[in-house]
């Protein structure tokens, strides 16, 4: 379908786009706003960003949430890649259908259900609630979404390269580093960097599971958007989808030099 | 089969059954308990397994009995499902035009508009969700809008209202709807809309008669994208809804966080859960009848 839309399809097109962006534009302007009131434009500052640096609360959330985010994301993409694997790979194994369905299921669980039962299993077992009860909660989420997208990637691709390498002497280790591995590693990357934006943004299931000390940015937001909006939250938000703009950019520049060097 | 292939399945499958089997089972057997067994602070540890099996023996559908006949609950899970069949809907009307606008254009514009329609999901969700109060509120931008053009005199409380959750959930959920709907119209083969339009149907029609259910597929993926997880959603009515818009997940937060009370929290999970398999089942028969056909 390569016609060209018709007039009236562009434009409800460029209204959706404004719609999808309008908000985000008006935050980010509004972050460098000189007045503390929402409705009162004040003039450009960056004062807000200032404020941010003595903030020191919000500066040790974001210091968890980073260290929570690495490290469930890390462990994420460890099993969800051995998931998507056995996913695609092994054709009979017993529980098969359980697992899938385990890997399948949490896609599609509310974060409130899984907060709540994860909670109740560390009381079960008498874990103290911390950065280590947040960590185990996103990497079991984050792993089914990894395990999807490297299940996609393996059964995508030609096995006709595996079983080349296979027949000119290479032994399953090797195919597996130097076919397989750098095949599936777009999956694997975009895995990691999705668990790491689920980790980070998480609001509900880090509610449940954190303790005294273990306060993640995403909850100190929260708790400070309930009082209302206020130019600081704006002046994070903007470093947020800056950071996020960054690394979406950076990665696809990597993905197209990537696909570029291989003939 | 190898060491290795056995621990690449064995590894995973013992951290799903720890960490997601597990511990929905010990909801399960959460809400069947009565509140003064599980009452916080802390549950008896489960060292002692007679204890626990004691405890499955007693089981009591208290917790249930009490969801139905309070009105609070009922209307929770009501109002949980229309918020978000309506909010779906919207989102299908809003999302489709972008599908289909982006699926008629070249290769060039469709890859920036794609990675424009999804960039916006990578960015928190709680700040897209928190950009638009600043919006909506009371002598926010859109009643200074509407009032200095003179469309309104005083100014209208969008926000919190069931308005703003609704509108809340179609902003976040667009992505979601546009991908599985621009993936099935991309396929859709050119030449069938030009027999459409050569046996003398108009543009209008052949929309209606070909495109349109042609696209069933992406229809239906984009809107149980959206109304799954609309349907348990927190944040939005949270923030956005005034306390009069009770939706199920907020529900359930405030019978944890608010009122401590366990048993009934778990049995509120419990019957969320039932009430999202329904959708699920039919879209999964769906999703298998036409991978079938």
């Amino acid at each position: 379908m390569t016609r060209g839309p018709s007039p009236l399809l562009r434009g409800l097109l460029g209204l959706g786009l404004v719609f999808l962006y309008a908000p985000i534009v008006i935050l980010v302007i509004y972050s460098f706003n000189a007045s503390r009131l929402v409705s009162v434009w004040g003039g450009w500052s960056t004062r807000w960003y200032g404020a941010l640096l003595e903030n020191s609360e919000l500066l040790d959330a974001a210091w968890v949430s980073l260290i929570v985010a690495v490290t469930a994301s890390t462990i994420a993409t460890v099993m969800g890649t051995m998931a998507g694997f056995a996913m695609a790979r092994v054709p009979r194994f017993t529980g098969r259908t359980l697992f899938s369905g385990m890997v399948l299921a949490p896609l599609v669980m509310p974060e409130v259900i899984t907060g709540l039962s994860l909670l109740l299993a560390f009381i079960a077992v008498a874990l103290d609630r911390g950065m280590v009860t947040i960590i185990i909660a996103h990497a079991t989420f984050s792993m089914c979404y990894v395990a999807v997208v490297v299940q996609a990637r393996l059964t995508n691709f030609d096995r006709a390269v595996e079983e080349a390498a296979a027949d000119l002497g290479a032994r399953p280790p090797t195919v597996f580093r130097r076919v397989t591995l750098p095949l599936i590693l777009p999956g694997i990357v975009a895995g990691w960097l999705l668990s790491f934006t689920l980790s980070l943004d998480d609001l509900v299931i880090a509610s449940f599971l954190s303790g005294p000390g273990s306060t993640t940015l995403p909850m100190k937001i929260f708790s400070s958007v309930r009082l209302g909006v206020s130019p600081e939250i704006n002046a994070i938000a903007t470093i947020l989808i800056g950071l996020v703009a960054t690394g979406m950019f950076v990665y696809a520049l990597a993905l197209r030099s990537a696909t570029r060097r291989r003939p | 089969m190898g060491w290795g292939r056995r621990l690449t399945i064995l590894i995973p499958y013992l951290w799903l059954l720890a960490f997601f089997l597990a511990p929905f089972f010990i909801v399960l057997k959460i809400s069947v308990s009565e509140p003064a067994i599980a009452q916080p602070p802390y549950l008896p540890h489960w060292d002692d397994l007679d204890a626990v099996w004691g405890h499955l023996s007693n089981i009591e559908f208290y917790n249930y009995e009490f969801l139905l006949s309070d009105a609070l609950y009922v209307n929770s899970y009501l109002n949980s499902l229309r918020i978000a069949l309506v909010s779906t809907l919207v989102t299908l009307l809003i999302g489709y035009p972008i599908a289909y606008g982006i699926a008629r254009c070249g290769t060039a514009w469709r890859t920036v508009l794609l990675a424009l329609v999804i960039l916006p999901f990578w960015t928190s969700f709680l700040i897209r969700v928190y950009a638009w109060i600043g919006i909506l509120q009371t002598e926010g931008l859109l009643n200074t809008a509407l009032g200095a053009i003179g469309l309104i005199g005083e100014p209208i409380t969008f926000y919190p209202s069931q308005f703003a959750v609704h509108l809340g959930i179609v902003y976040s959920y667009l992505p979601f709807m546009v991908l599985p709907l621009y993936a099935t119209l991309e396929k859709l083969d050119p030449a069938l809309l030009e027999a459409s339009a050569d046996l003398g149907a108009r543009p209008a029609t052949t929309f209606w008669r070909v495109t349109l259910p042609l696209s069933l597929p992406g229809i239906l993926a984009g809107s149980f994208l959206v109304l799954i997880p609309a349907i348990g959603e927190f944040v939005i009515p949270e923030l956005l809804g005034g306390s009069s818009t009770q939706m199920i997940g907020r529900t359930l937060w405030n019978e944890f966080f608010a009122n401590r009370d366990w048993p009934v929290a778990s049995a509120v999970a419990v019957v969320l859960l039932l009430v999202l398999v329904i959708p699920i089942v039919i879209f999964q028969r769906y999703a298998r009848r036409e991978g079938a056909a």
